[in-house]
């Protein structure tokens, strides 16, 4: 299924996307900053594919996950999602009224299969509660449909009455995905699906998710920090480092050649499990930057080993600098960057 | 000739008597750290990994207790060897073993510093609880301490609170801490699941150094095979209290032989992989503690599933190479019956 170029139709396109929160201090509760935890950022998501968004804590994966989904307001951009019936709408100044309609189309896999389970809630409760929700009001039917929804993913319709305390993490995690596609969304956010499940299950729900998206042709907006399971799973990743997005490639270009230092830097440090390949010795000096305090310039001047006068002072723009991939680095071509991967 | 271990534990069993019933948690676990050796023992929730190295430093949470095993700790200078299995929690040389001999580097830089006092007046306080030295010599040593693990302007982080610090420098002083009392083993649990990857790569090149530098040995936890194979160099696989696999690092990640770590290997994706294509599973789940298979702990998951035996027996670490051992009744045939009397196991360099 890796393609380089992809030529399925766009279900979702990201312009200009920003979320800052505000910092109040004092009684007035003055605003007196903002933390940007999503600042310009801009992708698409082609029908049938996966999308990896990656990066370390505070980047703003999430927030721009839940963006997407409008769990949050944006504070700008557009956020254009194809609906089913085949128009463009832009969510981002929906009301909640007029998202209702389209929330079906669009759902959530949660990252802690314990902390996301209603525990006092059936099998059949928690899976056929987006179907009541949504107007199927006789039990029958929606037993039926419950049933044919947990063989989907691969669990037993007897256990529908069970209670999510009889089931062990990577099953809990099954049930999740089963009340995220009891609408038949047309795209779904995993944010961070397995990184909560023990190696041993890992494999079981990644191996679950490929199928359901070979048989249910859905696309996946895959938000995870292992950056061997993105590699597995996604055709497409975009890098985030603190509220910006640094690269967006083809999954297989961007691992064999990096085109920004961060994301050179981010799979250098990744540990491999051989013990014949060791970690990169170039490590990456100093820490993130608040994004409440961002340095001015390139957000990643200061810890980049690249870095030149110009990237101190002048904000770099994400451009494409070969079809279908975007970079945000003043000195994107002129870099040789290492990758992993090569077979 | 092999040097002496610095550390042995041997057939420990640490157990939690609940309301609900016993958990095995640890369950007759025999190994051997030697001096500037660094161990890694890999696991997944609920193997025992942690609850083992809180039992060689006396620890456990009630009611959890060691109810059997030796925890051989070895004189400094060729004195004899302590049992800590034998000593008091609360005794006096148990005091003086804490910190002293073996440091702990816990699992989450948060919680491990008190919000109210510095970090530096509770690394000063280590060194003080161990040696003889005034407030300000103390004082100092902190200070050198956290200059040596990596903290930018050392002199004023020492007056900050753990809440001021950003996770890395966090775990800096933590390690710091660790190390203020030269302890000849340094136990890291899961001393970087709560970091990013960049920050990670920072740590344990840091330990790394240390290590060398000191020439101290490390017990490494992890279930993260990636970092086990980057850190350590001879690896115990753990799976519900009990050793399933142990030998050098190259042995384990390039010819394990117990079907556990074989599959625990196949199913976790590469970046060298092939995308898409469906990953080689481990059926099942790691079963509940109270429901704790006869036999063989793996034997519902296992692929190798011999019915009536593995049920039934419960395999013995066996030798399968050269310091490599596998506990697994594949193994346990006529031919491996004659090393069964050698149980000791020697460890690699």
């Amino acid at each position: 299924m890796a393609k380089g170029i992809s030529t399925n139709p766009v279900l979702l396109e990201l312009r200009h996307l920003r979320k800052f929160f505000p910092i109040q201090k004092g009684f007035f509760r003055r605003t007196v900053g903002s933390v940007r935890a999503v600042d310009d950022v801009s992708f698409v998501i082609r029908e049938g594919e996966t999308l990896g968004l990656v990066g370390e804590s505070g980047c703003g994966k999430t927030t721009t996950a839940r963006c997407i989904l409008r769990a949050m307001q944006p504070s700008g951009g557009e956020i254009l999602f194809q609906t089913r019936e085949g128009n463009t709408i832009d969510l981002a100044p929906l009301s909640r009224r007029q998202l209702r309609p389209l929330r079906p189309q669009m759902q959530m896999i949660f990252q802690d299969p314990f902390g996301s389970l209603n525990p006092r809630m059936t099998l059949f409760d928690i899976v056929g509660e987006p179907l009541l929700v949504n107007g199927v009001r006789s039990r029958r039917q929606r037993t039926e449909q419950v049933a044919e929804i947990l063989r989907l993913v691969g669990l037993r319709p007897e256990y529908m009455q069970r209670f999510p305390h009889a089931f062990s993490g990577g099953q809990r995690q099954r049930i999740g995905i089963a009340r995220a596609l009891a609408l038949h969304p047309r795209l779904v956010v995993a944010d961070e699906p397995v990184s909560a499940l023990d190696v041993s299950v890992q494999a079981q729900v990644l191996n679950l998710l490929l199928d359901l998206q070979e048989r249910l042709h859905l696309t996946y907006l895959f938000v995870a920090h292992n950056l061997s399971v993105v590699k597995h799973i996604c055709d497409h990743v975009a890098v985030m480092y603190v509220g910006k997005l640094v690269e967006t490639a083809a999954t297989e270009d961007l691992y064999r050649h990096p085109r920004h230092p961060y994301t050179a830097a981010l799979m250098a440090a990744v540990p491999v499990s051989d013990p014949r390949v060791s970690i990169g010795d170039v490590e990456l000096k100093g820490e993130v930057p608040s994004p409440a305090d961002p340095p001015p310039g390139c957000m990643f001047h200061p810890r980049c080993p690249h870095a030149v006068e110009r990237c101190r002072s002048e904000v770099p723009p994400l451009r494409e600098i070969s079809p279908g991939r975007f970079v945000s680095c003043h000195r994107a071509e002129e870099l040789a960057l290492a990758g992993i991967g090569r077979h | 000739m092999k040097p002496e271990p610095l550390l042995s534990v041997r057939d420990l069993k640490a157990h939690f008597p609940l309301d609900e019933g016993l958990v095995r948690a640890v369950d007759g676990v025999s190994f051997e750290v030697f001096p500037g050796q660094v161990l890694g023992i890999v696991g997944e929730s609920g193997c025992g990994k942690s609850v083992a190295m809180k039992a060689v430093l006396q620890i456990i949470d009630p009611p959890g207790r060691i109810v059997g095993g030796e925890i051989l700790l070895a004189g400094r200078d060729g004195g004899c060897a302590v049992d800590i299995a034998k000593l008091k929690p609360e005794s006096e040389s148990m005091r003086r073993i804490r910190g002293a001999e073996i440091a702990l580097i816990p699992q989450e830089p948060m919680s491990s510093f008190s919000p109210v006092h510095t970090v530096g007046a509770q690394i000063i306080e280590a060194i003080q609880m161990h040696q003889t030295v005034d407030k300000r010599r103390a004082r100092r040593m902190a200070a050198e301490l956290l200059q040596a693990v990596g903290v930018p302007m050392a002199e004023q982080r020492i007056d900050a609170y753990s809440w001021q610090l950003s996770g890395g420098l966090r775990q800096r002083a933590i390690i710091a801490m660790g190390l203020s009392c030269n302890p000849r083993l340094l136990i890291a649990d899961e001393p970087t699941t709560a970091i990013d990857v960049t920050t990670q790569a920072q740590i344990l090149n840091l330990l790394r150094r240390l290590q060398r530098q000191r020439n101290m040995a490390i017990i490494f936890i992890t279930h993260d095979l990636g970092v086990i194979a980057q850190m350590a160099s001879y690896v115990v696989v753990m799976y519900l209290g009990r050793v399933m696999e142990q030998g050098a690092v190259n042995d384990i990640f390039l010819q394990p032989q117990h079907p556990y770590t074989k599959a625990l290997l196949r199913s976790i994706p590469d970046v060298k992989s092939t995308p898409h294509a469906k990953l080689p599973i481990i059926s099942g789940s790691i079963p509940h503690p109270f429901n704790r298979p006869e036999g063989c702990p793996f034997h519902p998951r296992c692929d190798s599933f011999m019915a009536g035996k593995c049920d039934r027996e419960i395999p013995e670490l066996l030798p399968v190479g050269e310091d490599h051992f596998a506990s697994c009744l594949l193994f346990s045939g006529a031919g491996a019956k004659a090393a069964t009397g050698s149980k000791v196991r020697k460890g690699a360099s």
